[in-house]
């Protein structure tokens, strides 16, 4: 009787100890991974205060002897113009993000909730191009928009940011399915117009798709660098991605200010990330499930 | 005079063609259509028809037939550039499941400051790509951050490479930039899924004795199955066109990283080949389709079967519990 007692008791113990080292291990592995994601951005940090001295002398990882040094961000804030390059970029993000949440609710109005002959063959060629790798046309679109006169043009390049965008049309119909369609009829058969009905009733119900594709659309705009290289070669129009990348002319191997670049750069990712956390998560899973 | 009729006869509105309707669904369905033909199918078009043609931007030196295409499959140039995503694909597969762990770890155990674990490792994906660029420079460059972090765990400086020069090890280099940048995001995609599995599941597994293995494997991987395979061959195709690490960390390609897809930038807009380099593209996109076929079918095939497990192994569970 005791014989059982004690070994039913050092089964539980051992295996609280098991628990508690592997509990351990996953914390363990857990840090080491954040340590890893973060190495990187914290070296660029840390060297975005250093002067150029100290950046000669010491090493990569020595912390800056003054946190407070932001000689650094003011240099690359006027040399590289990067005032200029933010307001473009919010410009290019606004004007994009309007589009697409116009063209894609719009689209996926018509598409839910109006049965025409063609309504099929619309959602099939959406459907395709999605099965198209974008990647691969590159060469042929850089000839369109040579066609069409929209290199180095900043309109150009918002119409080709918006238009080559399928996964907001996808967000908004599915969700403009699970809007129910009684409040729309009854609108109709009340007077209502359906530009009235969509702009007064619907537009305001669909405000979590709306702000959904809004940050995901909007990260992504931002980030872009691709097209922006290569439709946006003048000096007048930079955005934030060719900004950065012509900093390696005129500052070489000169990291303690191109670092200093890089973190303004982040600023606003990481605003909105700390904002709308729930949401970019959100779009996230919706935008992947279109495949 | 509409709204008078839609009151009065009902039926005898939806006879006549309805202006309005038409309208709306002219003006809304108009331009995303229009968009969509100029810069999907137009460009699909000229790119079927350039493969067959010798040509730049400016001159067309006439119809030279499969020419370029027999040129991707013969020159050594091409198909070492295509063997590259090999590299990216071993790498894919790491990322998928150091995901899947942490996503696990993260929604099975009560992890303090779960949250915040999350954050950091999803925040890679929101950086800009030309940042990334500088960013891994600077980490790679001899004696900086790397090298310092490994001095410090006693591994001397002459016995560590050129992390982007040195050709034994630089796409490895470049592989781990992008499992660095993507690895939290298809995290947040499993963390997800798992969400969405019935918590009663667990509970049962865990009154009839199952441990976190037990569970992960009944449980876990059967419900998330789905998200799994998609991301898969997300991952798949991907690494096939894969360009960001080699054109922002590995300079365009230098020393030997040039994926294919970088070939076909540089074969389209520095030697200005634009019938080869659509050539190029051709093949790049029938491989994906090939491969996005391929999987597709896997995955109807997996998918049923992941279903009628997973809803027997729920049955199962809730009965004994």
């Amino acid at each position: 009787m005791s014989n059982v007692t004690l070994s039913v008791q050092s089964t539980n113990k051992k295996a609280k100890v098991q628990r508690t080292v592997i509990k351990t291990l996953e914390y363990l592995a857990l840090l080491l991974a954040c340590f890893i994601a973060l190495l990187p951005l914290w070296s660029s940090f840390t060297t975005s205060f250093k002067t150029a001295e100290e950046y000669g002398s010491t090493n990569a990882m020595a912390l800056p002897q003054n946190w407070l040094n932001f000689e650094n961000y003011s240099q690359v804030w006027t040399q590289g113009d990067m005032l200029r390059a933010f307001l473009t970029s919010a410009c290019v993000v606004v004007v994009v993000v309007t589009v697409s949440v116009m063209m894609g609710s719009m689209l996926a109005y018509v598409l839910n909730r109006f049965r025409f002959p063609g309504n099929g063959l619309i959602r099939n060629l959406f459907m395709i191009a999605t099965l198209i790798p974008g990647i691969a046309m590159q060469v042929t679109t850089y000839q369109i928009m040579k066609d069409l006169g929209f290199l180095n043009s900043i309109v150009g390049y918002m119409i080709l940011m918006s238009g080559t965008d399928v996964i907001s049309i996808y967000i908004f119909l599915q969700y403009f399915e699970n809007l129910d369609g009684a409040l729309d009829e009854s609108a109709v058969l009340e007077g209502c117009t359906y530009f009235g009905v969509f702009f007064k009733i619907l537009l305001p119900l669909t405000k979590p798709a709306i702000i959904t594709v809004a940050v995901l659309k909007g990260v992504g705009v931002y980030n872009e660098y691709y097209s922006a290289n290569l439709y946006l070669q003048s000096n007048s129009w930079r955005t934030i991605s060719t900004a950065l990348y012509s900093f390696s002319g005129p500052f070489k191997s000169s990291y303690n200010i191109i670092c200093a670049g890089v973190l303004l750069t982040l600023i606003p990712s990481l605003i909105v990330f700390l904002f709308f956390q729930k949401q970019v998560y959100a779009g996230l899973a919706s935008g992947s499930v279109k495949g | 005079m509409s709204v008078i009729a839609s009151r009065v006869q009902p039926d005898l509105r939806r006879k006549r063609i309805n202006w309005q309707k038409v309208l709306v669904i002219t003006l809304f369905a108009a331009v995303p259509l229009f968009l969509l033909i100029l810069f999907t199918y137009i460009p699909f078009a000229k790119m079927i028809q350039f493969s067959f043609y010798n040509m730049s931007y400016t001159k067309n030196k006439g119809y030279v037939g499969l020419d370029n295409y027999l040129k991707v499959f013969t020159k050594e140039e091409y198909v070492g550039a295509m063997l590259l995503s090999l590299y990216y694909m071993a790498g894919a597969v790491v990322q998928l499941a150091l995901a899947l762990f942490f996503a696990s770890i993260l929604s099975l155990e009560r992890i303090r400051g779960a949250g915040i674990y999350k954050a950091v490792l999803f925040f890679p994906f929101l950086v800009n790509g030309i940042a990334i660029g500088y960013i891994f420079k600077y980490f790679y460059t001899r004696g900086f951050v790397l090298d310092s972090v490994l001095q410090a765990i006693g591994i001397p400086l002459d016995a560590l490479p050129y992390w982007l020069r040195d050709q034994s090890v630089n796409n490895w280099s470049l592989v781990f930039t992008s499992v660095w940048k993507y690895c939290g995001q298809n995290m947040v995609l499993f963390i997800g899924a798992i969400a969405s599995i019935d918590p009663t599941l667990y509970e049962a597994a865990t009154i009839d004795g199952a441990n976190r293995w037990q569970q992960f494997k009944a449980i876990i991987l059967p419900g998330i199955k789905t998200v799994f395979m998609l991301n898969l061959i997300l991952s798949i195709t991907g690494s096939l066109s894969a360009f960001e690490p080699a054109y922002v960390v590995g300079s365009m390609g230098a020393n030997g990283t040039a994926t294919f897809f970088i070939k076909i930038h540089q074969m389209a807009h520095v030697s200005q080949k634009v019938g080869q380099a659509c050539a190029m593209a051709m093949v790049l996109m029938a491989l994906i389709l090939l491969f996005t076929v391929l999987q597709r079918l896997f995955f109807r095939y997996v998918m049923k079967d992941s279903e009628n497990t997973f809803n027997a192994k729920a049955n199962k569970a809730k009965a004994l519990w």
